[in-house]
């Protein structure tokens, strides 16, 4: 299953996605997305709602499988892997819904032992330490014993990221960390996915539409649009770029090249229709 | 002409729908089995289950075996005074109880109680990706969400069943020697001289234990199954009283006839 790769650059490579095309029913989502993302770095994916980029984390995560083009994870074709080989490779690789996605009938302290309950048979007392640890890293050691009812969207996000990084993962892909959190939170979220990638070298993987957040904190950063990537660069350069398509999503203009209707009939012809839908 | 062929058209593909969901709730069922050996391990994780269903269930299960015996006890006088032997009346309610209406309303009590919760929750856990959070931290939530829940269903039905029964006696036991004046040394004596272990004991329990299986795998299929939104919770929910409830009576039937040997 493994094909290393041979040249050095492709080995800095860690997650290496190239031409995929994924449709749901007859509806094209990705259509030919090539997107490399480099070791240790935190790499931005930006894009409107609804342009495949949930869709993109879940074939990097081998939910679901292109229609074709390859993606790899470290060298390993994730499309091709056996359903017990794809669970080894998660267990090195975190994702970090964009709902949180709590147990809601655990605590806190119950969420983040899950995991290494699982796989490990870690003796109680070790396993209260690593839980403290992990708590402690995003600030909510106190928390311990609430239920994820109990917690605004902030906190919950950052339990779900205390019980991503339980094994301290190779990758790490938060899926929309920003949306619906003040600017104090989404600051502490961005401090601790900097962190993170720093003090254990965890390549990041940051989905958003949130631009200014997203540009502060990554190293490198690809637009993408109509199912392709439309622009990439470190977010200095992709801020500056001239291209429309680009240029419409930072500016964050509401007509332009990416359409403000979702593609439906002449609307003249549509009202007109006396029946059917 | 093309009317009529537009419902035969129809008729066809509700027909193929169901069929194709019975094989999926049948491969589904295969899954879950198969997943329920690595909870030899771990069978406290089954034991939690069965008592999230005790809890549930156990105390209206006890109030609706109390009645249901306490009514059997009043009907079964009525009839038997007018042939003179109402001292066996502790024998008849015994014996409706044990063979047929033990095993039948504990699972119909289940399916509307502990049924519908069991496919709320897994349906709500799909919806809020609680399930695919599990896959992707390398967890399979077959095995670990609903193998459980599904042994758990059915180590839990035989046992209420048997509660059902045994406070069933007692209500009847409450009416007819209590309120009645039937004789308490006969009430006992003939249901102990005439209920047999292995027709109608045992007969029962088997029937408790499929009435498991059944109401069970339709629950946590219907979770699983569910469309990941609220409606589609919902719907899912009422369909799992629905299917049990039916299935549960279709089976005793055929079951009955089998134990009887009629058939
Ligand atoms: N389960 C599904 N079934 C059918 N279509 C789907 C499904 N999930 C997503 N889609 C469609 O796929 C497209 C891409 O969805 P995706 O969730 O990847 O978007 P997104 O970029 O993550 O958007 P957002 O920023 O709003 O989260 C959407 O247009 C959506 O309609
Ligand atoms: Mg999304």
């Amino acid at each position: 299953m493994a094909q290393p790769q041979s040249d050095s650059v492709a080995r800095d490579i860690l997650v290496d996605i190239r031409d995929v095309h994924f449709s749901r029913g007859d509806r094209p989502i990705l259509k030919g997305i090539t997107l490399p993302i480099r070791r240790g770095s935190v790499t931005a994916i930006m894009g409107g709602s609804g342009c495949g980029k949930t869709t993109l984390l879940n074939l990097i995560g081998g939910q679901i499988k292109p229609n074709s083009g390859t993606i790899r994870v470290d060298g390993v074709s994730v499309p091709d892997l056996s359903t017990r080989e794809l669970f080894e490779l998660r267990k090195r690789m975190a994702l970090l819904f964009q709902t949180g996605a709590l147990f809601t009938d655990l605590t806190v302290f119950e969420n983040v032992a899950f995991p290494i309950r699982e796989h490990t048979r870690l003796p109680e007392p070790i396993l209260r330490k690593v839980v403290l640890m992990k708590l402690e890293t995003v600030g909510l050691r106190g928390a311990r014993d609430l239920m994820p009812s109990e917690l605004s969207g902030g906190m919950a996000r950052r339990v779900a990221l205390a019980r991503a990084i339980a094994f301290e993962p190779l990758i790490i892909m938060y899926d929309e960390p920003f949306t619906g959190l003040d600017p104090i939170s989404k600051g502490v979220i961005g401090k601790l996915i900097r962190e993170l990638n720093q003090s254990l070298g965890i390549t990041s993987i940051v989905v958003s539409h949130d631009v200014a957040e997203t540009c502060s904190i990554s190293d490198y950063a690809y637009l993408m649009g109509d199912g392709r990537v439309m622009g990439e660069g470190t977010p200095a350069e992709v801020q500056k770029t001239k291209s429309e398509h680009v240029r419409q999503f930072m500016d964050g203009l509401p007509d332009g090249p990416v359409p403000y209707q979702y593609p439906a009939a002449p609307y003249l012809e549509d009202l007109m229709r006396w029946n059917g839908r | 002409m093309e009317r009529a062929l537009e419902t035969i058209a129809r008729l066809g593909r509700t027909f193929l729908a169901a069929i194709e969901r019975l094989g999926r709730a049948t491969f589904f069922l295969y899954e879950v089995v198969i997943a329920t050996r690595p909870l030899a391990r771990r069978f406290f994780l089954v034991m939690q289950q069965v008592y999230a269903v005790g809890v549930l269930t156990l105390l209206i299960i006890l109030v609706s075996g109390l009645f249901v015996g306490m009514v059997l006890g009043l009907q079964g006088y009525n009839t038997l005074v007018k042939f003179g032997s109402e001292q066996t009346l502790g024998l008849l309610v015994a014996l409706s109880l044990v063979r047929e209406l033990g095993p039948v309303v504990t699972a119909l009590l289940f399916a509307g109680r502990a049924g519908s919760a069991l496919t709320a929750e897994i349906g709500l856990m799909k919806a809020t990706e609680q399930l695919a959070g599990m896959e992707m931290m390398a967890v399979n939530p077959i095995t670990r969400v609903i193998a459980p829940r599904f042994l758990g269903g059915i180590l839990a039905m035989p046992l209420l069943a048997a509660l059902f029964s045994a406070i069933g006696v007692l209500g009847g036991h409450l009416v007819g020697v209590g309120l009645l004046g039937v004789d308490a040394g006969a009430f006992w004596s003939q249901m102990q001289g005439s209920v047999d272990f292995y027709d109608d004991i045992v007969n029962g329990v088997i029937k408790s234990v499929v009435f498991g299986v059944v109401c069970t795998w339709i629950a946590v299929f219907e979770g699983y199954d569910a469309v990941p939104t609220s409606e589609g919770v919902a719907r899912a929910t009422n369909r799992t009283v629905v299917y049990s409830s039916l299935s549960v009576l279709a089976l005793d039937f055929i079951l009955t006839a089998l134990m009887l040997g009629e058939i």
